[in-house]
């Protein structure tokens, strides 16, 4: 799995991908945490990092399936898929590798707006004054908001050797599974009977719980499972297309 | 018994692209592994090699079965894919070196360094795959097949589109190669066959139809000779010929003739005076050795035409 790790990471670095992606997210993150003036913290009166958690997930939305769509539609098209499907590594070793490899490049994309969280930290007045462990748990929320983004986009590039359809199908997969569960679940039809369980089918109210600070045992669950599902999904497409 | 095929088939929509194909290979044997275009040879390689999962039938490759054991046919198995496909992005040295953490060989450094010298890479292995001509291509492709130091080698095409020096000195290391190992080997080109094999599989719409040791090979067509002639003017009827005692069939390329006959009697004479009663002024005249090219042609056709 390592070697597979190692691989999909030095492929980042060597080539524009990962320095766009970090730069694409600092500067739209920054742009609205600090310059518009609908959104800027300095307006706001508030000692807050809540735009940076509503923006982010938009911007993962289409910059996470820009960086998961080459991982096996590229190899796909190549025909270096037949390279690594020979070689001595099981498919969860492929997938799980590719996985973290994608994964880490995002929460590298993260890093740096830690200097965020300090910045408003000492603009608060007094100094220090936000709610720390909100951030912590929004963090840990967006990582794992992150994750499922990560896991659906390889599953749109495991079914397609076309990099653009991977693109859109994991875009439109993750803004399925992100806001349209939620806003579903408004519909009339729905009130008083499916509503609760649709909405508790997105990522949104899982999301937002986790940004409250508290760490639910059920919202971990439903961001594992659903991350252990699509990377299980793009196992059995690979193997499918083995047959 | 280093590589033993059973039955294997596999069967795309309602095409047996392979099709109940059995045959053993024992260690240290360059296998030439023949069949037209679409005859099942990359298909069958594939599925040996655990990239296909087989329709029916299964094969052990060094004692460990394709289906139960894929990790451990993998690790015996060195495999260089039709069309050769590298990482284009990555340097010569960095792949060999992904190869080799795939592996987990230890002293990889040591490994590419020996790698590099045996495959005639040393000026090229500080650049771009993606920089590299076709035939450097290919040897890193040898190289990434090699490198876990396999008792089989399954090679598809592996000289397809390199020119005459690089042919050359590819066939030599796939020769060096062969002294100790067990290579299957597809290709279109019959003089490598010739010139590399110590036997022969040829199939046809996914079917075994010979399996010979290349010098008996030879011996299933014969019975027959091919003499070419060539005449000075082409706009000749000359169906006359196959009237001829002894004469099967005639097949006209130009002003080339073709000329299958038996090889009980020599029919030069008989075309000779023929030619002269008809006034066809001849400017060669040829009498081919079989070669596994002929061979290749009539097994194919035979079957095609079945």
């Amino acid at each position: 799995m390592l070697s597979v790790y190692w691989k999909e990471i030095n492929s980042f670095f060597s080539s524009l991908i990962a320095y766009i992606v970090i730069a694409v997210f600092l500067v739209m993150t920054g742009l609205f945490m600090w310059v518009f003036a609908e959104t800027s913290i300095l307006d706001y009166n508030y000692a807050t990092l809540e735009q940076l958690f509503s923006i982010a997930p938009l911007v993962f939305l289409f910059l996470i399936p820009a960086i998961t769509m080459r991982s096996f539609a590229e190899e796909s098209q190549r025909g270096t898929i037949e390279f690594l499907a020979t070689k001595p590594l099981t498919d969860w070793q492929i997938v799980l590798g590719k996985y973290f490899a994608n994964f880490s490049l995002v929460l590298f994309a993260l890093l740096p707006t830690l200097i965020y969280y300090y910045s408003v930290y000492q603009l608060g007045s007094p100094p220090g004054n936000l709610d720390s462990g909100g951030i912590l748990g929004s963090y840990i929320g967006l990582a794992f908001l992150a994750g499922i983004f990560v896991a659906i986009g390889l599953w749109a590039s495991s079914i397609s050797n076309n990099q653009i359809v991977a693109f859109i199908l994991g875009a439109f997969l993750c803004f399925v599974f992100h806001w349209a569960f939620a806003y579903l679940s408004q519909l009339p039809v729905f009130y008083g009977s499916l509503d609760a369980f649709i909405n508790k089918l997105g990522i949104t109210y899982h999301y937002s719980s986790m940004s409250r600070g508290v760490l639910d045992s059920r919202d971990v669950i439903y961001f594992l499972s659903m991350i252990f599902l699509f990377l299980f999904a793009t196992i059995t497409t690979l193997k499918n297309r083995k047959s | 018994m280093s590589l033993s095929i059973q039955n294997l088939t596999k069967i795309y929509g309602t095409q047996n692209a392979v099709d109940d194909l059995s045959f053993d290979v024992s260690g240290g044997t360059i296998l030439g592994f023949l069949g037209p275009n679409g005859a099942g040879k990359s298909t069958t390689m594939k599925m040996v090699s655990c990239y296909l999962k087989p329709t029916e039938g299964t094969a052990e490759v060094c004692g460990y079965d394709i289906l139960k054991k894929p990790l451990d046919v993998r690790k015996h198995i060195g495999y260089l894919p039709e069309h050769n496909p590298l990482y284009l992005d990555m340097y010569v040295r960095e792949y060999l070196e992904f190869v080799g953490k795939i592996h987990g060989t230890p002293n990889k450094k040591q490994r590419i360094n020996d790698l590099i010298e045996l495959t005639g890479l040393g000026k090229e292995q500080n650049k771009l795959i993606g920089a590299l001509s076709k035939g450097y291509r290919q040897r890193v492709g040898l190289a990434q097949a090699i490198f876990h130091d396999p008792e089989v080698l399954i090679l598809d095409e592996p000289t397809s589109g390199l020119d005459m020096n690089q042919l050359v000195e590819i066939r030599s290391l796939i020769a060096e190669l062969g002294k100790e190992k067990t290579i299957i080997l597809s290709t279109h080109i019959m003089q490598e066959v010739q010139a590399m094999c110590e036997r022969v599989i040829i199939i046809n719409n996914g079917k075994l139809v010979a399996d010979d040791p290349i010098g008996l090979l030879q011996n299933r067509i014969q019975g027959e000779d091919r003499i070419t002639i060539t005449f000075e003017n082409e706009n000749n009827d000359f169906s006359n010929i196959e009237n001829l005692n002894g004469v099967n069939s005639i097949e006209k390329i130009g002003n080339k003739v073709i000329v299958n006959a038996s090889n009980q009697n020599d029919v030069r004479p008989d075309l000779f005076h023929l030619s002269v009663e008809k006034g066809w002024v001849i400017i060669g005249m040829q009498k081919e050795e079989i070669s596994v090219e002929h061979v290749f042609q009539k097994l194919t056709k035979e079957v095609a035409d079945a």
